[in-house]
């Protein structure tokens, strides 16, 4: 499992024939600033993924390059099979690839149920060509929020929810969108004790419905409750990929937080 | 309300208007009526693409000057189609034309469409302050090409001359003021339309948050240039019918700061998040500028739009809507 550091680790953890998202040889620059450097990864269905990194070590790049948000330059993703990288993000999202941002950002002019409704109009529908009737999508959202026991809040307006809240519905959004693979980019930074369980239960629900997860937290008591298996990118590079107990062991790691 | 409801309802409105109007029998009120109406046509198109997905355009006298030098263009080719056609072509091209004003007036709206298209291609990926330069741009680089153009009248500018009299409804006027009914009719059905639709959900989401739209498989591009077109098209569509209505048109009047200003000041007065808003801000302020020209000076026009913009920005910033919707909300809690 150890590598010298700075050498990219190319091996998974997981051999799995068919694995939902495979990620091979992924690179992105900013200028001169490589974020992303060959990372390979690869994710078979149903598995709970923590990914850890110093700040700056390029897990939002990574994050933004699987869903489209940003387009890596080189290397290549694959999602159910099928190659994504140079898809625009809401082609990728209709074919089952979700994520929650880091920074809420719910759609501000509208209310809560309605923030629901957006993925379920241009995901679910756009994905199967049929469109849901109004009663339909009500009782959709409504299930949805629930889900995030959000239910009550409805009819608010995403602006005077608290922020605990405003986590759950940015959950709650990708969800709603019934994808295979939802990232969770740092859906508990700032937030307290019980909040942060409460997230992390959240998270193994859905991934009890068969949804398959990637973490991306600071929160180690939150990362070690999660995961079933740990990946560690430092300065854009994978330096560990195994069981979140050997990997947190792994001197590399060590060394790359405490910086001996 | 359904759509179909809405529109005999608003198709009634209309007619009653047009019916009071003839009752009084003063070709002025049509002439004033006229200017109005061209202006809830400019202020929801406006209000498609700056109120509804928040791209705030500064080209609107641009894509306004494309329906009006449409016109221009399909009557000067109906003044002398032997000019412009070769010989086998003249027999067919005199019978086409001159063309119908609904005919040029769709024309007017093909085109404006058509640049909306190819503007929204080119600055879509332009974010706010940015895309607004570009389009203001956009009016000043067609500017140049009109005053260029000697077909259309270059500086010089162009006349065309309305016939006196037209059968049912008597003077021109009135036909030019139907025509301006009938337009503002459709274009508010088609904002109310696109509003409680899902492109008016995806159009929210755009103004929201472009990034959270896409993650949430908002095709985000696609949408902006459906905004763009049917904004293009529906200032193409109000400026169509102008050269027949002002009689001598050249590119300082079409391209006139005016239009620019009043298609932001309109649906930023009434509210820009639904189609009543820039509606009931042009209907307000159009209505008052027509007062003022008569009363005081053509030359205060702009300046009232301008203050009252500007109060409106810092006193109530969802416009003449927004502060209903807040007084309705404030009385249903007490």
């Amino acid at each position: 499992m150890s590598q010298i550091m700075g050498e990219p680790v190319t091996e998974t953890f997981d051999d799995v024939a068919e694995p939902l998202l495979a990620i091979d040889q992924l690179g992105k620059r900013f200028g001169g600033f490589v974020a992303l450097d060959t990372v390979d990864l690869s994710v078979p269905a149903g598995q709970r993924l923590g990914l850890i990194g110093p700040n700056g070590s390029g897990k939002s790049t990574l994050v933004n390059c699987i869903s489209g948000t940003l387009q890596n330059e080189t290397g290549s993703v694959m999602f159910g099979g099928r190659r994504v990288d140079g898809l625009p993000a809401h082609q990728r999202a209709r074919l089952g690839l979700a994520r929650s941002f880091q920074l809420p950002r719910p759609f501000r002019s509208m209310t809560v149920a309605e923030n629901i409704r957006v993925p379920l109009i241009y995901t679910v529908g756009a994905r199967h060509g049929v469109h849901l009737t109004s009663s339909e999508l009500e009782d959709r959202c409504l299930e949805v929020l629930s889900l995030v026991a959000l239910q009550d809040k409805a009819k608010k307006s995403p602006l005077d929810l608290t922020q605990v809240e405003m986590r759950k519905l940015e959950l709650a959004r990708a969800m709603a969108a019934e994808p295979k693979l939802l990232i969770a980019d740092e859906s508990m930074a700032g937030l307290s004790h019980s909040e942060v369980e409460d997230i992390v239960a959240l998270l193994i629900r859905m991934n009890q419905r068969g949804v398959t997860i990637i973490m991306i937290e600071h929160i180690m008591r939150a990362v070690m409750a999660f995961s079933q298996r740990l990946v560690v990118l430092v300065s854009g590079r994978k330096i560990a990929d195994g069981a979140p107990d050997e990997v947190i062991k792994d001197k590399d790691v060590v060394g790359a937080y405490l910086g001996t | 309300m359904r759509t179909p409801l809405f529109t005999l309802i608003l198709s009634a409105i209309a007619a009653a208007l047009y019916l009071s109007f003839r009752f009084i029998d003063n070709d002025y009120l049509f002439f004033a009526g006229y200017v109005v109406l061209q202006y809830v046509v400019i202020a929801t198109a406006w209000n498609v693409l700056g109120g509804y997905c928040g791209y705030v355009n500064f080209g609107s006298a641009g894509f306004f000057a494309i329906g009006v030098y449409s016109t221009i263009f399909f009557y000067n080719i109906g003044q002398s189609p032997g000019d412009v056609f070769p010989e086998f072509l003249l027999g067919p091209m005199q019978w086409i034309f001159p063309l119908p004003l609904p005919v040029l007036i769709l024309l007017g709206g093909v085109f404006a469409g058509l640049v909306g298209l190819g503007m929204g291609y080119l600055t879509l990926r332009l974010r706010g302050v940015f895309f607004a330069i570009a389009t203001l741009a956009l009016a000043v680089v067609l500017e140049t090409f009109i005053v260029n153009w000697p077909f259309v009248g270059g500086s010089r500018g162009a006349y065309v001359i309305p016939p006196e009299k037209i059968a049912v409804f008597g003077t021109f006027i009135q036909y030019l003021f139907v025509l301006m009914l009938i337009l503002a009719v459709g274009s508010l059905v088609a904002a109310r339309l696109v509003e409680r639709s899902r492109l008016g959900v995806g159009f929210a989401t755009i103004r929201d948050d472009e990034l959270a739209a896409e993650a949430s498989g908002v095709p985000t591009l696609r949408l902006k240039l459906v905004a763009t077109v049917l904004s293009g098209a529906l200032f193409g569509m109000a400026g169509a019918p102008f050269p027949f209505y002002i009689g001598y048109v050249e590119p300082g009047s079409a391209f006139n700061l005016s239009y620019a200003v009043n298609a932001i000041a309109m649906p930023m007065i009434g509210g820009t998040t639904s189609w009543i808003g820039p509606m009931v801000g042009a209907l307000i302020l159009s209505t008052l500028q027509q007062v003022v020209t008569v009363t005081i000076s053509s030359a205060v026009n702009l300046l009232i739009t301008g203050l009252l913009l500007i109060g409106f920005v810092i006193l109530a910033p969802n416009g003449l809507v927004g502060l209903w919707q807040g007084w309705t909300a404030r009385r249903n809690k007490s």
